[in-house]
């Protein structure tokens, strides 16, 4: 009976082989995709039971973990409770970490990134509890609360950059709500809290400033039309086009009117800094059709539409339809038709402009730091794309100051400082009333600053609402608390 | 006979005392690992501990030295070792889920090793040849059989998780089936040797490969009987593989014929197929093999996957004995404790675990090479090779290698059943180890007997 029983052995020996390449199969080889599957407690305990980094807004905490006394030994906090909402985004038990910088800087922030690899050895030799890296913002403070409280009860969202880096200013999306509520251990309230703020119509969760549904651009747009117009050499700032009451539309009955129903200008003609000084859609509409849309759509994309860009959240790309016949071009032109933008990216066609035509890549950490506040690693501004050459940067930049000056703009006017401006009313859908855009820079010879605002349906101005006067009083109180702090 | 040595063996205790005392030590470290882990301090009660485990350990290795002083050194000191780890996971279970007073399962469990070692020490007194074992060959299938089928009695019997292989008697509730384990055991070893040469001789080839003729299938039909009955009356596919899988192996030692490993093979596949298109429970439990994180899989049940995210957590070295969450684990001391050791012990600590198991049956079959008589042969390969089948079911279910069953980890898990189950079949395989490694009475000894005026018929 020996040799059975031999084989036997062997086939004892091939059960425990299949076991130990099972458990390594879980412990070792899938390991890290079982960490990461949504609903593992494990992995959430364990990155409460260590001190997780903090979100610093010139070097005081927007986010922060404190200790606390029950079992999951830090809660997560938020001083200045709704006005980051939605750049820090929420940190919770349940829900995990998401909504803003908790979510796309989670590996830093709780200390598991592999760029922490090194302290993390370090600390593991010194016996020290491994805590995060805390991230510095870009964020302006005093830009920050302007914004915040420019925009009051409205809906909207308002960005402004740094044209020289694409450093984030201000980013704030109406309405705001508290993340403290998601992140505190009385789990039965922050369900509650997490029904509430999905039931809510005004959809808070959604930063409007980068990942909202996107809003059709209005005339803001008419910069990107200029500057094909400009970059292709067939126009000047002062070439004369024609602007008629209303532009007839090729292939169709219908026509694209100005305003006011009113000629741009003595015999149906105007210049094109008078066109975008009057924000005038017929001499517009008429660039598009001379234009075409490829030139339309190749302009755009210098700007950064279509880039899915992480600033480090993940900006939803603006885009311009693949297919345009030619009245949709006329009307994309002016931004209307499908056209969808972030006001992230129409901050940055103005950040183009004001840089002498070139787009910097658009971030929000400054720099990582260690819990002592060390600096780990610092972020370089970057160069995304040349979107137009300097010279026909100057030229729009000179047609934007008219905007401001004697335009549609003029509400962004400030004492002393020369503000470079466009104004836009988006329509989006007949009986609603339309969005109020305004996106500009200043100043104009030494830009340091630049900005998109758009207020959803016109806010409190309703169907009157046009950019001019809802969305650009809010740029210049954004402006002044940078530039006059 | 000049070319005979006189070689004997030696018997190995002081080996045995050697390992016994560092597998204690082993346990007391862990169980003070757990200690300054959870608590931050000296657990107060380690002494008390740690002599009653010492106690017991050095009691059973006395009782070895006397009345089987040629049993394998190895097992004693393995079984030791595993029963103490159980404890201090267990204990240190009983501390994260905050239990107090009669809630308290490590003192159970405590109370359960101390029966079970006595009961053990007893076999090993009382036995003094495994070969009286076979006397009760018939016995033991009646009795074995009976309570494999005693959780289906009517008052008795309890459903607990969907599994119904528990019997309870006021507030006692007992697993037979693990009992049964040992008893079946006996009863294939007894029958097997009795019927080894009907079984493998009679018979024609068929396709090269020897068949049994029709009327001798009806062993291993009514052992398949009895094993789809488990798996369908008692909702436990666990049990159900085991002892089909014991049944066919031994059948295959003791005929030699790979035949019957074929059939039996074809048997279980047949029967658990048609067991799958028949019951929603079986269906559930492939589902959860196959795709535990399935919506639906999820709604069943997320046991499978707690356990899983627990030892991929534990990673290659493990949180550490008290530095993990294996509470958040069901069951995390009985079915789920090898999740619970893989999240705080790590990848490295599992290893060891396992191959803990594997000597442990590898010196079951070894024994059971070197044992002379054919029962005895039998016996300890079933019992080895049992404990082997048990491991890789509970291991395999928790580790997605075959659908999960609710069987217990031997030695480690938590439950009194198992451990008198197992501590006595330990003290079996020590008894026969004992046959298998004493040497023969020497020539001169066995010539001097036959020198002498009176005839003396020695029968051993």
């Amino acid at each position: 009976m020996n040799a059975p029983i031999r084989r036997l052995s062997l086939l004892v020996a091939l059960l425990f082989t299949t076991l130990l390449i099972s458990t390594t199969w879980i412990q070792f080889v899938s390991a890290k995709e079982l960490d990461n599957r949504a609903g593992n407690r494990r992995t959430l305990l364990e990155s409460y039971s260590r001190e997780r980094g903090a979100i610093l807004v010139g070097g005081s905490p927007v986010a922060t973990s404190v200790p606390s006394k029950d079992a999951l030994k830090f809660v997560r906090t938020y001083p200045s409770a709704r006005l980051y909402s939605q750049v820090t985004g929420y940190y919770s038990f349940i829900y995990g970490a998401g909504g803003g910088l908790e979510g796309a800087e989670d590996a830093l922030l709780s200390g598991q990134s592999d760029k922490l690899f090194y302290r993390r050895v370090v600390d593991l030799v010194t016996g020290k509890v491994p805590s995060g890296a805390s991230i510095e913002l870009t964020i302006n403070a005093k830009a920050q609360q302007a914004a915040d409280k420019a925009l009051g009860r409205q809906r909207g969202a308002v960005v402004a950059l740094d044209p020289r880096t694409g450093a984030i200013l201000a980013m704030v999306s109406h309405p705001q709500y508290d993340p403290g509520k998601l992140s505190s251990h009385n789990l039965g309230a922050v369900e509650r809290a997490w029904k509430s703020l999905d039931a809510d119509p005004g959809r808070p969760s959604v930063n409007r400033a980068i990942a909202g549904d996107l809003y059709p651009p209005g005339s803001t747009f008419k910069l990107v039309t200029a500057a094909a117009a400009l970059s292709s050499g067939k126009f000047t700032e002062e070439s004369q086009i024609p602007g008629p009451a209303a532009l007839d539309l090729p292939q169709t009955t219908a026509t694209l009117p100005t305003d006011d129903h009113l000629p741009c200008g003595p015999g149906n003609k105007t210049s094109l800094t008078h066109a975008l000084e009057i924000s005038c859609n017929s001499a517009f509409g008429w660039l598009g059709l001379q234009l075409g849309a490829d030139q339309l759509r190749a302009q755009a994309a210098k700007f950064g539409f279509g880039d899915a860009l992480r600033v480090p959240m993940q900006v939803t790309p603006s885009r311009i339809p693949a297919q345009l016949d030619a009245p949709s071009t006329a009307q994309s032109a002016i931004g209307q038709r499908d056209v969808r933008v972030t006001p992230l990216q129409m901050a940055m066609v103005s950040a183009a402009i004001a840089n002498r035509g070139t787009v910097m890549r658009p971030y929000l950490v400054k720099d990582t730091r260690r819990s002592d506040l060390d600096i780990i690693d610092k972020t370089e501004p970057g160069e995304l794309s040349q979107a137009v050459s300097p010279d026909v940067a100057a030229a729009l930049t000179r047609m934007m100051v008219t905007v401001v000056k004697s335009g549609t703009g003029t509400a962004a006017q400030i004492r002393g400082i020369t503000v470079a401006g466009k104004t836009g009313t988006a329509q989006t859908r007949p009986g609603r009333p339309p969005h109020a855009w305004f996106t500009a820079f200043a100043p104009a010879d030494n830009p340091t600053i630049a900005v998109a605002v758009v207020v959803e349906d016109g806010g409190i101005a309703g169907n009157e609402a046009f950019g001019g006067k809802i969305a650009a009083p809010i740029a210049r109180k954004v402006i002044e608390a940078v530039l006059n702090p | 006979m000049s070319t005979v040595t006189s070689f004997r063996p030696r018997t190995r205790r002081n080996v045995e005392l050697v390992l016994l005392l560092l597998a204690v030590a082993i346990v007391l470290v862990a169980y003070l690992n757990v200690g300054l882990a959870i608590d931050g301090a000296f657990p107060p009660d380690l002494v008390r501990y740690g002599s009653g485990l010492l106690a017991l350990a050095l009691g059973f290795h006395l009782v070895l030295r006397w009345r089987a002083s040629y049993a394998d050194p190895l097992m004693l000191p393995i079984a030791t070792l595993l029963n103490g780890l159980g404890l201090v996971m267990i204990h240190r279970l009983d501390l994260a889920r905050h239990r107090t007073g009669s809630e308290l399962l490590a003192p159970k469990q405590l109370m359960w090793s101390t029966l079970a070692v006595l009961i053990a020490v007893g076999v090993i007194i009382v036995l003094r040849d495994h070969r009286h074992l076979r006397r009760f060959t018939f016995t033991a299938m009646a009795v074995g059989l009976g309570m494999l089928l005693l959780p289906l009695a009517p008052g008795i019997g309890r459903n607990i998780n969907g599994s119904r292989i528990w019997i309870g008697i006021g507030p006692l509730s007992f697993q037979p089936g693990e009992v049964a384990k040992i008893l079946l055991v006996i009863f294939f070893a007894g029958y097997l040797v009795q019927k080894r040469d009907v079984l493998s001789l009679v018979g024609r080839r068929f396709l090269g490969i020897g068949l049994p003729r029709a009327q001798d299938l009806g062993p291993i039909l009514i052992a398949w009987l009895a094993s789809v009955g488990v798996l369908v009356f008692e909702k436990d596919l666990g049990s159900s593989l085991m002892f089909f899988g014991l049944f066919v192996a031994m059948l295959y030692v003791a005929t030699e014929r790979r035949s019957w490993i074929a059939i039996g093979m074809v048997l279980f596949c047949a029967g658990a197929y048609v067991a799958y298109l028949l019951f929603e429970h079986v269906q559930i439990r492939v589902l959860l093999w196959l795709d535990p994180f399935s919506v639906k899989g999820l709604a069943a049940s997320s046991q499978l996957v707690t356990g899983l995210m627990g030892m991929a957590k534990g990673g290659l070295i493990g949180s550490g004995l008290g530095r993990g969450h294996p509470e958040l684990t069901p069951f995390p001391d009985s079915d789920f404790i090898i999740p619970s050791f893989g999240e705080e012990i790590g990848l490295i600590g599992l290893f060891a675990l396992l191959l803990l198991y594997v000597l442990l049956v590898e010196r079951g079959l070894r024994t059971s090479l070197g044992v002379r008589d054919g029962f005895g042969k039998l016996l300890a390969v079933g019992l080895s090779f049992s404990m082997a089948l048990q491991c890789f079911v509970v291991v395999g279910g928790v580790t997605r290698v075959i659908p999960l069953t609710g069987l217990t980890m031997p030695f480690l898990s938590y439950g009194g059943s198992s451990l008198l189950a197992n501590w006595s079949l330990v003290a079996i395989l020590l008894r026969i180890s004992d046959q298998a490694r004493r040497p023969l009475p020497e020539p001169e000894e066995l010539a001097a007997v036959a020198a002498a005026q009176t005839q003396v018929v020695r029968l051993r």
